[in-house]
């Protein structure tokens, strides 16, 4: 059991190469150190220590896009007016992921890669249409996030590369919507949730825990693009099961996943009542 | 397997500069409990829910359960033995406290939102404290002793 400290960002890419991408990057910790005594299967495997890497901690933005360091928490945009202003999901849903304790720690990057379709800061970076900036010794590569996932738990980030930046878009926004269903209100893991953005660039609408992975849902944006008539949850039924399949697991059975997601996303977007 | 490797880990405890050697690969709240004897810090879920673990790392709540140690070399880490008794008052009066179990974890954050009233602008003190599980006061005590104590802060000069 072993930890690197790479002390930038360079030494890191070439200290997970020497690793033959074996050694594992660490941020937060928030997912890879839940219940780490009893983790046995992790303890002979080399960590590569992320935290401290001061240019992955740097808020940016550029003409057209905000540029979140692969190693910004969620505390980090919760404390900037200005991301807050400009992309209030980003608020909304970094409340939602854990207490200020793992805000503190967990990092927007970190839950992309984690890959967990739960992942409560995936959706609403997708519904911004977020680019995940890849680096390596081998170079650069850039992955829109609605194109980054594979399967479940599967991604094409390849092992010798580290997220250097997710990066989104400057747009405006008529429209930005996020729900997280849970068994509680504080520190819940996600039975449903979903975002949803329009913008000049489209409808985009986002789940997250119902299909293996975080997902656009195309049918629900086309319906959406061409205004056909919703004027009951029950209208958005046939697009949900085209888009998502929902299963049946400890924390939710697939119809309620499926009926709690058309009704909220109903009330989110045609609902006069708010 | 290699060798794990030894090395220097060094960071701020509650003020003071802390050495010591290992791998940096054991949590913070093993390291402060058992090799630096500070037992306050209590483990709870071990897996960030119940935030008994909670220290200040920079100054910002955290949980300790979920740090190895060699994440804090060269920063700043305080613990519940830093807290000056006196600065418990409210939540000893307001009843914030019966087992005590979670108590440490619950006096960190609680000093952390007293210590920062500018974040209520944006989150109440019941969200700010939501990382912190209590099975025994049902909250109303822990709540009503944090907004004693900015009441306290707010007339004080």
């Amino acid at each position: 059991m072993t930890m690197l400290f790479p002390s930038d960002l360079e030494e890191a890419c070439e200290m997970l190469a020497a690793s033959d991408g074996k050694a594992v990057p660490l941020a937060g910790g928030t997912d890879l150190l839940v219940h780490w005594p009893q983790r046995f299967e992790d303890h002979g495997r080399t960590f590569l220590d992320l935290s401290q890497l001061a240019e992955l901690r740097a808020i940016r933005w550029s003409d057209s896009a905000l540029i979140l360091g692969g190693g910004v928490t969620y505390w980090q945009t919760l404390g900037d007016r200005a991301v807050c202003d400009a992309f209030p999901l980003l608020e909304k849903a970094g409340r939602q992921v854990g207490a200020v304790q793992i805000q503190a720690r967990g990092t927007w990057a970190g839950n992309i890669v984690n890959a967990s379709p739960a992942a409560d800061g995936v959706p609403v970076l997708m519904a911004y249409d977020a680019v995940v900036e890849l680096v390596s010794t081998q170079g650069e590569e850039e992955i829109p996030l609605s194109e980054f996932y594979l399967g479940y738990k599967q991604m094409r980030r390849r092992p010798n590369q580290l997220v250097r930046a997710v990066r989104l878009p400057r747009r405006r926004h008529d429209v930005e919507v996020f729900e997280k269903i849970g068994p509680r209100r504080a520190q819940a893991i996600t039975k449903l949730g979903f975002a949803a953005t329009h913008s000049a660039a489209g409808w985009r609408v986002v789940a997250n825990s119902m299909a293996p992975t975080v997902c656009r849902c195309r049918t629900l944006e086309g319906m959406l693009e061409h205004g056909s008539p919703i004027r009951r949850p029950e209208d958005l039924m046939p697009a949900i099961r085209q888009d998502v399949s929902p299963i049946d697991d400890i924390r939710s059975t697939a119809q309620y996943r499926q009926k709690v997601f058309s009704r909220t996303l109903f009330h989110a977007l045609f609902s006069d009542e708010k | 397997m290699t060798k794990p490797e030894h090395r220097d880990i060094g960071f701020t405890l509650n003020g003071e500069e802390i050495r010591f050697s290992g791998t940096g690969t054991e949590r913070l709240l093993d390291v402060l409990r058992y090799r630096l004897g500070l037992p306050g810090t209590k483990e709870g879920c071990g897996e960030g829910e119940c935030g008994a673990c909670t220290v200040h790392l920079d100054g910002v709540p955290v949980n300790s359960c979920l740090i190895l140690v060699g994440q804090v070399r060269n920063r700043r880490v305080d613990t519940v033995e830093s807290v000056a008794p006196e600065a418990l008052v409210e939540l000893h009066t307001s009843g914030a406290t019966q087992c005590g179990a979670c108590t440490p974890g619950v006096v960190m954050t609680a000093r952390f939102v007293i210590d920062h009233p500018g974040l209520l602008e944006r989150a109440s003190v019941r969200q700010l404290m939501a990382g912190n599980l209590c099975r025994c006061t049902g909250y109303d005590g822990i709540i009503e002793g944090i907004a004693e104590a900015l009441r306290q802060e707010e007339t004080s000069p």
